[in-house]
């Protein structure tokens, strides 16, 4: 079976999410919907063992074979661990929706087909090993994820959220654009996996520095590192089954997923190490710190969030380390992968929980505010130890997962400092130094989170609902993952041979060849070493500040509002729209005047330019024929009725000026020996002037008096300029003729050919006939619109302009 | 004569752009009809300004000694749609005086539309 149309499987049964909707109305459209993630998750369950042996599994679908783009799925662990993710959260997701979202009050169709959509393009995203499909389903989350925190579309944070997290995301995923397409460049390959087979030649190519800049945008933004952070906090008005799942467990993870992946690629850079790890690093501290800051539930659990995404980030860069060491298997960095995939396995299963109680507290109090809950210990106690079980596991409390975790990532980075390449002997330093200061934070605010909304003082005139006890269906969800943060913490090495190792390999496959020789043991006791004192630090710091926090949380809100990032994204949106509208208006003046300078101006300065930077200007005399004085003398006649329209004080000279122009034009063409020529401008400057007097007949009185136009400088510059333009290309098209005329062909067969004697007539209407029939045309339409234009007289309307 | 002629073509460019400039509809019209004679006189200088008998075939004449006929034939079609073009904007700024009761190019931006 090729499984590379199981990613999309979602987006097709999302097209019988209307149909149920709106068909099968008694019954719940998720429990349909909850198939499909079921379905997934066990098959690829069932390729758990071939990965954990180390194998990969390949399915490809051609999709443009000429240009060669296909969509590859690729499954090595890796991608495996992530699709499970994807399907198995996805699944407690729906399920946990059923209960949450009312199927009388909801458009559920739509919620239900967004979330497929996001399905499919995680997949995808995952297991794609072709850089253009991989930026297509990237795209796609992007846009599903705009649509699901649009979900409650008539609100405005909902859209300014939703708009606000595209503008982000989509930026970066243009900028991995980039990366991608320079990647293809330099490797003459689109796969992933050939690229990383020769990543040692790509190391040394130019554009490697930009591919990994441009690669890491996507990466930052996707996953909601400093400073692209900003969307995720006001990502939170989409509804929370949809926090759980894209916010916290998957779709921000897609950006972990990209560094892990090209990891193998980039690792040999310096540049990617401190970049990936210290952006990770301080992001973390950011995130953690500012989580305090929070008055809303789920602002709380999004900064936590990002704090804890900088972590897995943080621990990526440090596996890169492990590039640069001889015999590094000996060395702690080969703990940094482990701990990042561990990290990230806990950080799903236990922010999953987290916001799905985030979600029942406000489901059943009515408001998510920090400051009106409290002591629903008694009111909802399943919840509550689902919550605490969630929280303590991120504060990386025994017996809990995210203790394990949290003691690998303290051991990668106490090594760090050990590390002797990229200066990072003198910072170095801070990296132990950061990643303790955010797991004190990281400490209070799960404390924080826990204990301010189910210990102290019931407030229930606060509160919106009477608040009570949720109903099972929308507990079993947070249940089974907070189940799952217990079972892991027992289980750790299962847990590690199956899922992190095999990603493992993926990631650091210079250190390793297949998953049995990652041997790294989890244990939950270490011995007396310096994580250990770092851990009893964090408790008793973390326990002592949290203790006394309603002494010192005030100091967050003497923070200036304006020095935040947020204000700077607003003040930017703001500044480029007011900005570009400011400079249309600059030019755009509505005076036709105008435009003409800008045409003018540019087709002088352009040809100008080409004809001297290309040395095209050049004057011969030898091909010349010689000065008549006739000529002289109708030269003489043009010119003063030219300089007459010029300095004309009343338009009626003008015009007869103007037909003195043309007629010495016909004189001319009659020295010239055009005899056609003449006839037809002598009848057509009769006609014209005739013409002119007409409408100078039909001015309207108040402005026949002003007459004498005024002299402009500016205006007789760019004229000046047009005119030498034109005289200088005159000058050198006549001296640099190439070829000899076509005429004498002409010449030659008028009579034999044509039998006329008059070679311009047989030109117009034998040789060179459809120029005559369309000239004919022209004339008509122009006879034809005149009439039309005279005759056709619509009333008009008052006020009907609708921006008035 | 070529170089004279290049430099007169230039001359009737330039006052053609400065009427053009104008805020003066009628002169701007003005303008534009310059400029097709500048053009027309250009394509005529171009094809070059030898040969002795006008391009019409009559006895004892070498084939050599025609003007070009080809320019000629342009300038025909030119000037014809010159025309046709020229007399549509006179009846148009005709129409725009009946209308607007203005010819100042400047009086005639559209509407406003910024706030």
């Amino acid at each position: 079976m090729s499984f590379v149309f199981l990613i999309f499987l979602p987006v097709l049964a999302a097209l019988f999410v209307p149909l149920l909707f709106k068909n099968l109305r008694q019954i719940h459209t998720g429990w349909f919907v909850l198939l499909v993630p079921v379905i997934l998750f066990i098959y690829y369950a069932t390729l758990l063992p071939t990965t954990a042996e180390g194998g990969q599994l390949v399915s490809s679908f051609q999709w443009i074979p000429s240009l060669d783009i296909a969509i590859v799925s690729y499954i090595d662990g890796l991608s495996l661990l992530f699709s499970l993710l994807i399907t198995g959260i996805g699944a407690l997701v729906v399920l946990y929706s059923i209960f949450y979202l009312d199927k009388s009050r909801e458009q559920l169709h739509n919620f239900y087909v967004y979330l497929m959509m996001f399905m499919t393009a995680m997949l995808g995203v995952v297991q794609s090993d072709h850089l253009i499909s991989l930026y297509l389903f990237w795209e796609l989350t992007s846009i599903s994820s705009f649509l699901l925190i649009g979900y409650w579309y008539t609100r405005d944070r909902s859209r300014f959220g939703a708009l606000k997290s595209m503008m982000i995301t989509v930026f970066g995923g243009l900028m991995m654009l980039g990366g991608f397409v320079l990647l293809s460049i330099m490797g003459n390959t689109y796969s992933i996996r050939e690229l990383i087979a020769q990543a040692p030649d790509l190391a040394s190519h130019s554009f490697f520095t930009w591919a990994l800049i441009l690669v890491l945008l996507g990466a930052f933004t996707k996953s909601a590192q400093f400073p692209f952070y900003i969307w995720l906090p006001d990502a939170m008005e989409a509804p929370t089954p949809v926090s759980a799942y894209l916010h916290s467990a998957t779709m921000v993870k897609a950006g972990l997923y990209l560094v892990a992946r090209f990891t193998p690629i980039f690792a040999v850079s310096g540049t990617w190490m401190w970049l990936v790890a210290g952006v990770g690093l301080f992001t973390m501290f950011w995130g953690s710190f500012f989580a305090l800051k929070q008055k809303d539930l789920k602002a709380i659990l999004a900064f936590s969030t990002v704090s804890q995404l900088g972590l897995i980030m943080s621990l990526l860069g440090a596996s890169a380390a492990g590039f640069h060491i001889e015999d590094a298997s000996h060395t702690v960095f080969k703990y940094a992968a482990f701990a990042a995939i561990f990290h990230l396995i806990n950080h799903a299963t236990f922010k999953g929980s987290l916001f799905m109680v985030a979600g029942i507290v406000d489901h059943e109090t009515g408001t998510r505010d920090i400051r009106k809950l409290g002591g629903l210990m008694s009111l909802m106690p399943i919840t509550f130890t689902i919550a605490m079980i969630g929280s303590f596991s991120m504060a990386g409390l025994p017996p809990f997962n995210g203790f394990l975790s949290k003691e690998m990532f303290l051991t990668a980075m106490i090594s760090l400092t050990e590390f002797d390449f990229f200066s990072m002997d003198v910072w170095g330093l801070l990296f132990p130094i950061l990643a303790w200061i955010g797991s004190v934070f990281t400490f209070i605010y799960s404390f924080f989170f826990v204990f301010h909304t189910f210990a102290g003082k019931h407030k229930p005139d606060l509160l919106p609902k009477k608040a009570h006890e949720a109903p099972i269906g929308m507990l079993v969800s947070p249940a089974f993952l907070a189940l799952l943060v217990l079972v892991i913490f027992f289980i750790p090495n299962q847990v590690g041979d199956w899922l992190i190792k095999p990603a493992v390999v993926a990631i650091q496959p210079f250190l390793y060849v297949a998953p049995a020789d990652v041997d790294i043991h989890v244990s939950a006791w270490h011995g007396v070493n310096p994580e250990f004192w770092m851990t009893l630090g964090i408790f008793l710091i973390g326990g002592l500040l949290f203790w006394t926090l309603r002494k010192w949380q005030r100091a967050y809100d003497r923070f200036p509002d304006n020095l935040t990032l947020n204000r700077l994204y607003d003040n930017f949106m703001y500044l480029s729209e007011g900005g570009a509208n400011r400079f249309s208006a600059l030019y755009m003046t509505g005076f036709i005047r105008s435009y003409l300078v800008y045409m003018f101006g540019f087709l002088v300065v352009i040809v100008l330019s080409t004809l001297f930077l290309t040395n095209a200007f050049v004057i011969r005399t030898d091909n010349l024929t010689p000065i008549g004085f006739y000529e002289l003398v109708v030269l003489l006649a043009l010119v003063a009725g030219t300089i007459t329209i010029l300095i004309a004080k009343s338009r009626l000279i003008a015009i007869i000026a103007l037909g003195a122009v043309g007629y010495s034009v016909a004189l001319f063409f009659v020295i010239f020996r055009a005899p056609d020529l003449a006839l037809t401008q002598l009848v057509i400057e009769t006609i014209s002037v005739a013409l002119f007097l007409l409408a100078f007949y039909h001015l309207p009185k108040n402005s026949k008096t002003v007459e004498r136009l005024g002299f402009k400088l500016g205006n007789a510059v760019i004229a000046l300029g047009v005119g030498v333009t034109m005289t200088l290309v005159a000058l050198s098209a006549h001296s640099q003729k190439v070829l000899p005329s076509i005429s004498e062909f002409y010449k030659e067969t008028v009579y034999s050919e044509a039998g006329g004697g008059n070679i311009v007539n047989v030109i117009l209407v034998d040789y060179r006939g459809f120029d005559t029939l369309f000239e004919i045309a022209v004339l008509g339409i122009a006879g034809i619109a005149i009439i039309t234009m005279i005759k056709l007289r619509l009333s008009r309307k008052v006020g009907q302009h609708e921006n008035k | 004569m070529e170089i004279i002629m290049s430099v007169a073509i230039g001359f009737l460019f330039m006052a053609a752009v400065y009427l053009i400039l104008s805020k003066s509809l009628i002169r701007i019209i003005i303008g534009t009809g310059l400029l097709s004679h500048g053009a027309h006189l250009l394509i005529l200088t171009m094809g070059g300004l030898g040969g002795t008998a006008p391009p019409v075939v009559a006895d004892g004449v070498q084939i050599t000694d025609y003007v070009d006929p080809l320019p000629q034939a342009l300038i025909l079609t030119a000037i014809v749609i010159s025309f046709a073009v020229t007399s549509f904007f006179l009846v148009l700024a005709y129409r725009a005086y009946q209308e607007l009761g203005t010819d100042d190019m400047n009086l005639m931006r559209g509407i406003e539309d910024r706030d």
